[in-house]
């Protein structure tokens, strides 16, 4: 049994200590926004937030999430949808299959915190998420939307 | 797949309205073809909406349902399909919303639906006349409806967002008012398709419908399928393609947390029955198999290369398109230019892994899963059941990606497997789910072919003669060979056909396409942008090779072989103009033209890139245009185009599928690798709809993607890639 943080709140799993957390949060606790990609951290469909930072999490062991942490997903980025990113998303049309953009927003909303004007050079360096649909044009002008600028 | 669907249009229509589902639904309208048995009128199991089958359902609450038979994978097809039959209808858009058919539905229907493959980029192009009766014919009912209880001329009423207006008299009512009483109506045998030109839902870039699920994480995929009492499998498959397992020791995996059972699942896998698919992936690992390797454990990439280049001079070919006489030409020549190009396997690698739930008791078999062929899905799951196809069903997820892997032929083997292994646990709902690595190595790859290209050249630099010789392998002798003609693959020759949605877009007085075939053992399959991909390649950096050998520019020397394809012509005057063709661009940047016409559209693109010296490539800008005849939602037109030139240069430039022992040796994105943001160019799209007929849209684009970048490379450098992708040149993305 671990106790994690998860949008909120704290809640008790039970599965194995090297069960990574994105399959803790898939098949533990039903947050199935969070997606499988890869498994090996090389494409950020598993993207979530752990204590504000972008973390992929289906390379992140249970044990080594603290109760401390707090662990946010998509589920959890807004209650309505409002997030700054997932409103420009809506604005800009920008997912097609849409099965990497729970990844894709969670980088962005991750990297606006710590960077809310980024320019192209910062989403090149921190965004390196897979969308085998090609919406990356669309991510960025998403990005800088919701930045403020004006895409 | 280049041959036009076959279809009917305008069946006998029928309506279908049973009272109860009238009084429960409001008003279901739609057609059918006659069916089988039990006379059409009367549904089986009618009685509430969501069985019974039709285009458009109206409720009383206002709302609009709109079947959609095609299915989503990012596309935008369901929102173009909705458009098509809005627009039709006169509905209120804000009030639609859309519902997938079952596939068993449209066999006990008859076939009402017609095609569920959503395959061809012909989702939209293969279905939009009988979805727009469908649009019409329920409009002309609700109108009909409204008229009666006035007790006025129908013609003297019209319909506009939902709302019926009786012209004279000024009066107004709703189609959720009147839906139940047209439900009673008979379905017009004949309906009137407006005028594109007057269209105000479809054609207009509106939003896409399925948006807001995907940004909160509600949207529910095939591999977030969750039932009461389900269980998950994982699977281990055989390593290369014809091993068959011979022998596996479970003790282990039987013993690990979760596990509830090892499943041998036909003669070439073994799957883990476990509470959760982390449990049963784990387990898995500790499952002993010994495979039988089969014939095909020694083959390597080079031994695949070296059958291919054989057929480059080989005898014997399958001729796809001839005029005039290019030997002879040829040889006549002052000059001759030839060149030979290569083209690898690769991978779909859709961001959803491959999976499928299924529900299997002796009775019946459900399956949950994502299917861009619901046709082949319910097949591949009623074999497997061993059940008839109507004791069967097919629920559609949304797809997380399809680009042909879940597509046409008999590669749903995730839902075949699903089925194998929920037989062996009647009653309970199991979930399968493939590893990455599980799906990059068993594949339906992208074929491997080679080309040469010959040209004779008169003194003027101009072309006298082409031949151009493909050797490689037939996606259809793989996968489909009943669709062969007398042996030949047909769409081997996408974009150099005779004539067709895949015409090459030159005219030539002598001309030789032939294709020999060389089937290695990898099991290929329709790649998105399918056989386009690698002979637009060929042929267009070979245009590029002749205009240079002629000291011409590659536009001027390609429009004089256009003079008979205005359309083509159009979209390729049209991005050079707006890339500024002729003009210099910035400084250390060099530009390349690529045009093919493919699955019935007219594409073009004229790329800007620089390379520094060390062989870094930029590729600072793409213009792109596209004539697919009618644009049903531009917006949605420029999101493909954009899309495909991830998918296409991803390919081009870093994409490869290697074989060692048999086997495919990439397992991951670690190793397949893919353009990510940074990779991307800015891309400007044109939507040139010239009307008059009905292009895909997902896929063309690809087809110039690569051409247009290789010719602005060797613009930039001298150089001529020929061997794809474009890492093994020295070149690399920054
Ligand atoms: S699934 Fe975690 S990075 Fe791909
Ligand atoms: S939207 Fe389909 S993978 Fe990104």
């Amino acid at each position: 049994m671990a106790k994690i943080n998860v949008n909120g709140r704290t809640v008790t799993v039970d599965a194995d200590g090297a069960t990574p957390l994105l399959w803790v949060l898939r098949e533990n606790l039903d947050l199935t926004g969070t997606k499988y990609g890869c498994g090996i951290a090389a494409c950020g469909a598993c993207t979530v937030h752990v204590n504000g930072a972008a973390v992929r999490s289906c390379a992140l062991p249970l044990e080594a999430v603290a109760e401390t942490d707090r662990i946010v997903t998509i589920e959890g980025l807004s209650r309505d949808g409002s997030h700054p990113v997932q409103r420009a998303w809506m604005d800009l049309d920008v997912p097609q299959c849409g099965y990497c953009q729970a990844g894709m927003i969670m980088a962005a909303a991750a990297l606006l915190a710590r960077t809310p004007r980024p320019t192209d050079a910062d989403i090149d360096a921190e965004i390196s998420n897979i969308c085998r649909c090609g919406t990356y044009q669309r991510v960025r002008a998403g990005i800088h939307r919701a930045a403020g600028g004006k895409a | 797949m280049t041959t036009n669907p076959t279809r009917t249009i305008n069946p006998t229509r029928r309506a279908f309205v049973t009272g109860s589902a009238a009084a429960a639904a409001g008003l279901v309208l739609g057609f059918t073809v006659p069916l089988g048995r039990g006379g059409g009128a009367a549904l089986a199991g009618a009685g509430h909406t969501d069985e019974i089958t039709a285009w458009v359902v109206v409720r009383p609450d206002e709302t609009v349902i709109i079947r959609i038979a095609r299915s989503e994978m990012g596309q935008g097809t369901l929102t173009g399909l909705a458009q098509l039959v809005a627009e039709e209808l006169a509905c209120d858009w804000s009030k639609v919303a859309t519902e997938y058919v079952p596939p068993s539905r449209n066999l006990t229907r008859g076939g009402a639906w017609k095609s569920f493959q959503t395959t061809g980029s012909r989702g939209i192009r293969g279905s939009h006349d009988y979805v727009r009766e469908g649009g019409a014919a329920a409009r002309e009912m609700l109108i009909a409806a409204a008229a009666r209880a006035w007790g006025v001329p129908a013609g003297e009423c019209r319909a506009d967002k939902g709302v019926i207006t009786h012209g004279p008299s000024g009066k107004t009512t709703t189609f959720g008012k009147v839906c139940a009483a047209a439900a009673g109506l008979p379905v017009p045998d004949k309906v009137a398709l407006k005028n594109p030109k007057d269209w105000t839902i479809a054609g207009k870039p509106l939003k896409r419908l399925d948006t807001a699920d995907k940004l909160t994480g509600k949207q529910v995929y095939g591999i977030d399928v969750r039932l009461p009492g389900m269980l998950n499998a994982a699977i281990r498959q055989y390593p290369l393609f014809g091993a068959r397992l011979r022998s596996f020791d479970a003790a282990k995996a039987l013993a690990m947390p979760g596990v509830r059972k090892v499943v041998k699942v036909g003669d070439d896998a073994v799957a883990v029955v476990a509470d959760t698919w982390w449990q049963a992936k784990t387990a898995l690992e500790a499952v002993d198999v010994v495979w039988d390797e089969g014939p095909h454990g020694r083959i390597d990439g080079a031994d695949i290369a070296a059958m291919v280049d054989e057929g480059l001079d080989a005898k014997d070919a399958f001729v796809g398109n001839k005029a005039g006489d290019a030997a002879g030409a040829i040889a006549a020549s002052v000059k001759q230019v030839q060149a030979t190009y290569s083209y690898p396997f690769q991978h779909h690698a859709t961001m959803e892994p491959m999976n499928a739930t299924a529900l299997w008791t002796p009775e019946r078999c459900e399956v949950w899963c994502p299917t861009q062929s619901a046709e082949d899905a319910l097949a591949a799951a009623a074999f497997a059941a061993g059940l008839t196809p109507d004791r069967c069903e097919i629920h559609r997820m949304h797809l997380g990606g399809g680009f042909g892997r879940r597509g046409a032929g008999p590669i749903h083997d995730y839902v075949h497997q699903a089925v194998r292994i929920a037989r062996e646990m009647p009653g309970t709902p199991v979930k399968l789910l493939w590893t990455r690595e599980e799906d990059m190595t068993h594949g339906a790859y992208h074929p491997v072919t080679q080309c040469r290209l010959t040209a004779g050249i008169d003194d003027q630099g101009g072309i006298t003669g082409l031949r151009v010789r493909i050797s490689g392998q037939s996606i259809l002798a793989g996968i489909m060979p009943g669709r062969l003609a007398g042996g030949m693959d047909p769409v081997v020759f996408q974009c150099l056909a005779p004539k067709g949605d895949h015409a090459i877009a030159y005219s030539f007085p002598n001309l030789l396409v032939d294709h020999a075939m060389r089937n290695p053992h990898l099991r290929p399959g329709f790649w998105r942008g399918v056989n386009a991909n690698q002979n637009a390649i060929y042929l267009e950096c070979f245009m590029d090779e002749l205009a240079h050998a002629a000291g011409q520019d590659p536009l001027a020397f390609r429009l004089k072989y256009m003079k008979d394809h205005p359309k083509s012509r159009a979209v390729l005057q049209a991005v050079a103009d707006k890339a500024g063709w002729g003009r210099p661009a910035a400084k250390g940047v060099h530009r390349g033209l690529a045009q093919c016409k493919a699955f019935a559209s007219y594409v073009a693109a004229c790329a800007e890139v620089s390379v520094s010296d060390g062989g870094v490539v930029k590729i600072h800008r793409i213009v792109a245009a596209t004539d697919s005849g009618h644009a049903v939602n531009p917006q949605q037109i420029e999101a493909q185009v954009e899309g495909s030139f991830v998918y296409g240069l991803s390919a081009m430039l870093m994409g490869e599928c290697t074989v060692k022992d048999g086997r495919v040796e990439q397992r991951n994105f670690d190793t397949y690798e893919v353009m990510r943001i940074k990779d991307m160019p800015r891309v400007e799209t044109m939507v040139m709809p010239s009307g008059g007929f009905w292009g895909g849209v997902g896929e063309p684009t690809i087809a110039v993607a690569a051409p247009a970048v290789l010719n602005a490379i060797f613009a930039a450098t001298g150089k001529r890639v020929r061997d794809f992708p474009l890492k093994h040149s020295g070149l690399r993305l920054a």
